[in-house]
C-alpha cells in the first residue's frame, strides 16, 4: 500500500512538472500579455519596450521560466498584474481560496444530500410520478446554462421578492472580523452571529446554481446502482431469509450501491471548480473562479499560473485519494 | 422570518440621519483600485477613490473641465510662463494631522521627481512622464526644474520651460498633496519591480494619507469592498455622508441586479442600452457633457494607399457619421468634426467638414487609382469604454459603409487586453477603432498625445507632414500668451482636418451615471472626476 502511495505520488510530480512547462509556455503564446494591463491603452512603443526590458519579457522563453522556477522555489510566484494588480499571487490564491472552497462545499453538501435520498427513492418507485419529476429536474439541470439559471433565481428571490442577497460574500459595510476568509465559520468563531448569517443567505443562490450539475449527475448514478443492486443474487437471498426490510434496503442495496456514488462524488469535486467559474462571475463572489475569469480578461499570467497548477493538483490528488480508497477495498488493484 | 431577520440585517448596516446628514452610500465600481496612491496610478477605478481623500492644488469646478482654487487660493505666473507662485491654503491639515504648507507641496514634487528605479516606468508614473517629460538625471530635460518656499503659505514652481498644460494639469489626481510625514512612515516610495509585475508600498495599499473631506478606513479584498469615512476635521463644508462604501463588481449586469435589488445606490458607465428601462424603474440617470473622442484611427505604416490624402478624405466621405451616431450611440453623442469637444480650448468652427458622400468617396478612391482598395480593420473584443459603449455595433455601421463604397474590409477580432491594443500600439492595422477621454481642459492632452510624436498608432512618420506636426503641437504647448496659443491650436485643427487627416474623428460620447432616487447633490463632471462631498443618501 505504500509503495503503491509513492509511486502515485510520483507521477503526480511528473505530471504536475509538465502542466507547468506546458502552461507556462501556452500563456505567453497568447497574443496580448500583462504589459498592456500594466501601461493601459495610452502607452507608447518606447514605454512598452522599456518595461518590457525591466520585467524580463524580452528574454528567451527558457530563460524565463527558469527564472521563474528559481523565484517559485522561494515562495515567490510572481505577483497579480490585472486580477489584484500588485499582490503577490500566492497571496491572491490564498485570499480567494476560502470562498470558492465555502461555496463548492456547500454546493456538494446540497448535490449529496437531495441527491442520494432522491436518487434511491426514484429507483425504489420507478416509473412513479416521483421518478419522472426528479429524471426531469436532473436532465434541465445539466441542460440550463449557469447564468441562466444564475439569473432567474437572483430575479425571483432577490429582486423581485427581496428574500436573498444578488451578489457578494457579505452586506457591504458589515465589517465582520476575518479570522480563516471562511466568512460563516468567522462569524461563529467570532460569535458575530448577523455576520455568519449574512455571508450564509449571501451563499444561498449561488450554492443552489453550483449545485445542479453534480445533483443530476449523483441522482443519476445512486438510481442507477440502486437499481442494479436491487436486482442482486445476495439481495434475493436477504429477503428469502426474512430479514426486515430496513436492513436489507440499508446493509445490503444502499452500502453497495454507494461504490458508484462515492467516485462519481470524488470526481465532481474537481468539475465544481470549472463551475465555479461562471457562478463566481455572475455572483460576484471574490473567489479562484473569479480570479480565473478575471485572469484571462486581463492577461494576468502570474495568478493564472498560480490557480490552473493549484486546481491541477487538487483534482489529481482527489482522484488519488479515491484510488487509495478503492485500493484499501479491492487489493487486486495494488499489484497492477 | 428569513425575510424580517434580513431586514434587521440590512437595517442595522445603514445608519442613516433624518435631513440628509450621515449615512451610508455604496457605489457599485467596475473594477479594483491597483493602490491608492494615486502618483502612481493612471486608471479610473484607482482615483474614483483616492479623488474621495485628496487634494490638489487646484481642483476642477463641479459640473465643468474649468480650474478653480483648492489647497492653492490663488496664484501667477511670470511673464515667461516659467516661475509659478502659488499661495497656499491656511489651515489646512492632512488625514494624520500634518500641517499642510508650502514645505508640504516642495516635499511632494521632489518625491515625484526623484523617482528611483521602477518608479520611472511608465506603468507607475504615467501621469509625471505626460506631463513633466522626465526625472532628476535623466538625459531627456524634465519640465520641472525645482520647487522653492519663499514663505510659510508660498511655494513657488520653476519649470524648465513654458506650457500650456499649467496650471490646469495641477488638477490631476495624481498630483495629489499627501502627507511627507505619512509617505514617510510608510515608505511610499518603495515600489519595485517583481516577477513579471510590481509590489507597492504600505503606503499605498494601507494608509493613504490626504487632506480630503473622506479619509481611507479599509479595503477588504476579500469581499471587495472599500470603506470611506468622513474627515471631521475637514477645512472645508465637512462631507454629509459619514461613511462611502465602494463596492467592486467586475460584471456590468450584476451592477445593475444590485442597484435593481436595493444592495448599492449607485454605479458608473451603465449600458446605454439599459437606460431606458432604469429610467422607468425610477432610478437617476443623469448624462455627462462629453470630454471625449472616439476615432476611426488610421496606420499609414504598413499600406501605401494610406499614405494618399486623397485616400484617408474617402474614408472620411463613405461612413455615416451620422446614422453611426443615431444608431450606435447613447442619446447626447454627437458626430465630431475634429479631435476633441468644442469645450476645449482652440476648437475651430470652420474646420473641413465631411458629410457623408459615398459618390465622393468612389470618386476620391478612383482618382487615387485605389478602387479596389483592401483594408485590415481591427476592433476590440471584451471591452466598453465610455466612447465607444459597443465596439462590435460600431465596427459593423463602418464596416458596411465602407464595403459600400467598394473597399473590400477584412475584419480582425482581438480581446482589448488580449493583443488588440498591443497591434493597434505597435501600427499593426490599416483602420482601428480607439478613443480618448480628456484628463483636463487642454488641446495638448487630446491632440498632443495623438500626434506630438511621429512613432504612434497613425505612423504620421511615414508622411511628410508628420514631423512638421509635432513641431507645431510643441510650439503651440509652449506658447505662454494664451489668445495666441489658442489661435495656434484652431490652426492646427484645421491643418488636421484638410491638410493631413491622420484619422477620422467619429464622435463624442456623453457617458452616463445612475444613482437610486435616495441619492442627492451628485454633481456630475465631464472629466468623469465626481466627487461625493456634496452627496446626501435619504432613507
Amino acid at each position: 500500500m505504500l509503495r503503491y502511495t509513492i509511486r502515485r505520488l510520483g507521477q503526480l510530480a511528473i505530471v504536475l512538472a509538465v502542466l507547468s512547462v506546458l502552461l507556462f509556455a501556452w500563456l505567453r503564446s497568447l497574443p496580448g500579455g500583462p504589459v498592456s494591463a500594466l501601461l493601459g491603452n495610452r502607452a507608447t512603443p518606447e514605454s512598452r519596450a522599456r518595461l518590457v526590458e525591466r520585467l524580463g519579457l524580452d528574454e528567451p522563453l527558457y530563460v524565463q521560466y527558469w527564472n521563474f522556477l528559481q523565484r517559485a522555489a522561494s515562495g515567490d510566484f510572481g505577483v497579480s498584474t490585472g486580477v489584484q494588480r500588485g499582490t503577490p499571487a500566492l497571496q491572491v490564491f490564498l485570499q480567494r481560496m476560502p470562498a470558492t472552497l465555502e461555496l463548492s462545499a456547500l454546493a456538494l453538501l446540497l448535490a449529496v444530500v437531495v441527491g442520494i435520498p432522491l436518487g434511491y427513492l426514484a429507483a425504489r418507485r420507478r416509473g412513479s410520478w416521483l421518478d419522472n419529476i426528479s429524471i426531469t429536474w436532473s436532465l434541465v439541470g445539466v441542460a440550463v446554462p449557469v447564468f441562466f439559471l444564475a439569473f432567474l433565481l437572483k430575479y425571483i428571490f432577490a429582486i423581485e421578492l427581496g428574500l436573498l442577497p444578488v451578489s457578494g460574500r457579505q452586506e457591504a459595510g458589515i465589517n465582520a472580523t476575518e479570522v480563516t476568509g471562511f466568512y460563516i465559520l468567522d462569524g461563529i468563531l467570532t460569535r458575530e452571529w448577523d455576520a455568519a448569517w449574512d455571508a450564509f443567505l449571501h451563499l444561498i443562490l449561488p450554492a443552489i446554481a453550483l449545485s445542479t450539475i453534480p445533483f443530476a449527475v449523483i441522482f443519476r448514478i445512486t438510481r442507477a446502482a440502486v437499481l442494479d443492486v436491487a436486482e442482486e443474487d445476495y439481495v434475493r437471498t436477504a429477503r428469502a431469509k426474512g430479514l426486515t426490510a430496513m436492513v436489507i434496503r440499508g446493509r445490503h442495496i444502499l452500502r453497495n450501491a454507494m461504490l458508484p456514488v462515492v467516485t462519481t462524488i470524488g470526481l465532481q469535486t474537481g468539475a465544481l471548480l470549472s463551475g465555479a467559474v461562471l457562478t463566481e462571475q455572475v455572483f460576484n463572489i471574490a473567489g479562484l473562479g473569479q480570479a480565473l475569469s478575471l485572469g484571462f480578461q486581463r492577461q494576468d499570467f502570474a495568478v493564472l499560473q498560480v490557480v490552473i497548477i493549484a486546481a491541477a493538483m487538487v483534482y489529481v490528488l482527489v482522484n488519488l485519494i479515491v484510488d487509495l480508497a478503492y485500493a484499501a477495498i479491492d487489493p487486486r488493484l495494488r499489484t497492477r | 422570518m428569513l425575510t424580517a431577520s434580513l431586514a434587521a440585517c440590512v437595517a442595522s448596516e445603514r445608519d442613516s440621519a433624518a435631513g440628509g446628514e450621515g449615512g451610508t452610500l455604496i457605489f457599485g465600481a467596475a473594477g479594483a483600485p491597483a493602490l491608492f496612491d494615486p502618483f502612481y496610478a493612471s486608471d479610473g477605478e484607482t482615483f474614483r477613490v483616492t479623488r474621495q481623500m485628496m487634494e490638489g492644488l487646484v481642483d476642477y469646478k463641479p459640473g465643468t473641465a474649468e480650474i478653480q482654487p483648492e489647497l492653492a487660493t490663488n496664484w501667477d505666473s511670470s511673464e515667461d510662463g516659467t516661475t509659478w507662485t502659488f499661495q497656499l491654503r491656511k489651515g489646512v491639515r492632512f488625514h494624520d494631522g500634518t500641517a499642510f504648507n508650502a514645505e508640504a507641496v516642495c516635499a511632494n514634487f521632489e518625491r515625484w521627481y526623484n523617482q528611483t528605479g521602477a518608479g520611472r516606468n511608465s506603468a507607475l508614473s504615467y501621469y509625471w512622464i505626460e506631463t513633466f517629460g522626465g526625472f532628476a538625471g535623466d538625459d531627456k530635460p524634465s519640465l520641472y526644474e525645482s520647487c522653492e518656499t519663499t514663505g510659510e503659505f508660498t511655494a513657488v514652481l520653476n519649470l524648465t520651460r513654458p506650457t500650456s498644460k499649467f496650471p490646469d494639469a495641477l488638477g490631476l489626481d495624481s498630483f495629489s498633496m499627501q502627507s511627507p510625514t505619512a509617505m514617510k512612515k510608510y515608505r511610499a516610495n518603495d515600489v519595485k519591480a517583481q516577477g513579471t509585475s510590481f509590489v507597492y508600498s504600505e503606503y499605498a495599499k494601507k494608509h493613504p494619507t490626504g487632506t480630503g473631506p473622506f479619509e481611507f478606513v479599509s479595503y477588504d479584498e476579500g469581499n471587495g469592498t472599500i470603506t470611506l469615512a468622513r474627515n471631521e476635521d475637514y477645512w472645508g463644508e465637512k462631507a454629509k455622508l459619514s461613511r462611502l462604501i465602494f463596492k467592486i463588481i467586475p460584471d456590468e449586469n450584476v451592477r445593475k441586479q444590485e442597484l435593481l435589488a436595493g444592495s448599492i445606490d449607485g454605479y458608473d458607465f451603465p449600458n446605454p442600452a439599459d437606460l431606458k428601462s432604469l429610467r422607468e424603474a425610477g432610478f437617476n440617470v443623469q448624462i455627462r457633457d462629453p470630454f471625449n473622442i472616439m476615432y476611426l484611427g488610421i496606420t499609414q505604416k504598413n499600406n501605401p494607399a494610406l499614405q494618399d490624402l486623397r485616400v484617408r478624405k474617402a474614408l472620411a466621405y463613405a461612413v455615416d457619421r451620422k446614422n453611426l451616431v443615431q444608431a450606435n450611440l447613447p442619446e447626447g453623442a454627437e458626430v465630431a468634426t475634429q479631435f476633441y469637444p468644442d469645450t476645449v480650448d482652440g476648437y475651430a468652427e470652420d474646420v473641413q467638414k465631411y458629410p457623408y458622400d459615398p459618390q465622393k468617396a468612389k470618386q476620391l478612391l478612383a482618382e487615387a487609382g485605389r478602387s479596389d482598395l483592401t483594408l485590415e480593420f481591427f476592433w476590440p473584443t471584451q471591452v466598453t469604454r465610455p466612447y465607444m459603449p459597443d465596439p462590435r455595433g460600431i465596427f459593423n455601421a463602418i464596416a458596411g459603409d465602407l464595403r459600400a463604397v467598394g473597399i473590400t474590409v477584412k475584419p480582425v477580432s482581438k480581446p482589448w487586453n488580449g493583443g488588440y491594443l498591443d497591434d493597434v500600439n505597435n501600427a499593426r492595422a490599416d483602420l482601428f477603432l480607439l478613443g480618448w477621454t480628456g484628463d483636463y481642459n487642454s488641446p495638448d492632452n487630446f491632440i498632443g498625445t495623438f500626434f506630438g510624436n511621429t512613432e504612434n498608432q497613425f505612423y504620421t512618420g511615414a508622411s511628410p507632414w508628420g514631423a512638421e506636426l509635432a513641431r507645431q503641437l510643441q510650439a503651440a504647448d509652449q506658447e505662454p500668451d494664451a489668445a495666441e496659443r489658442e489661435a495656434m491650436y484652431a490652426d492646427i485643427n484645421r491643418k488636421l482636418m484638410s491638410q493631413y487627416l491622420p484619422a477620422v474623428p467619429l464622435s463624442h460620447s456623453p457617458p452616463a451615471i445612475v444613482t437610486s432616487k435616495k441619492v442627492q447633490g451628485l454633481v456630475t463632471s465631464p472629466l468623469t472626476a465626481e466627487e461625493f462631498a456634496s452627496v446626501s443618501i435619504a432613507e
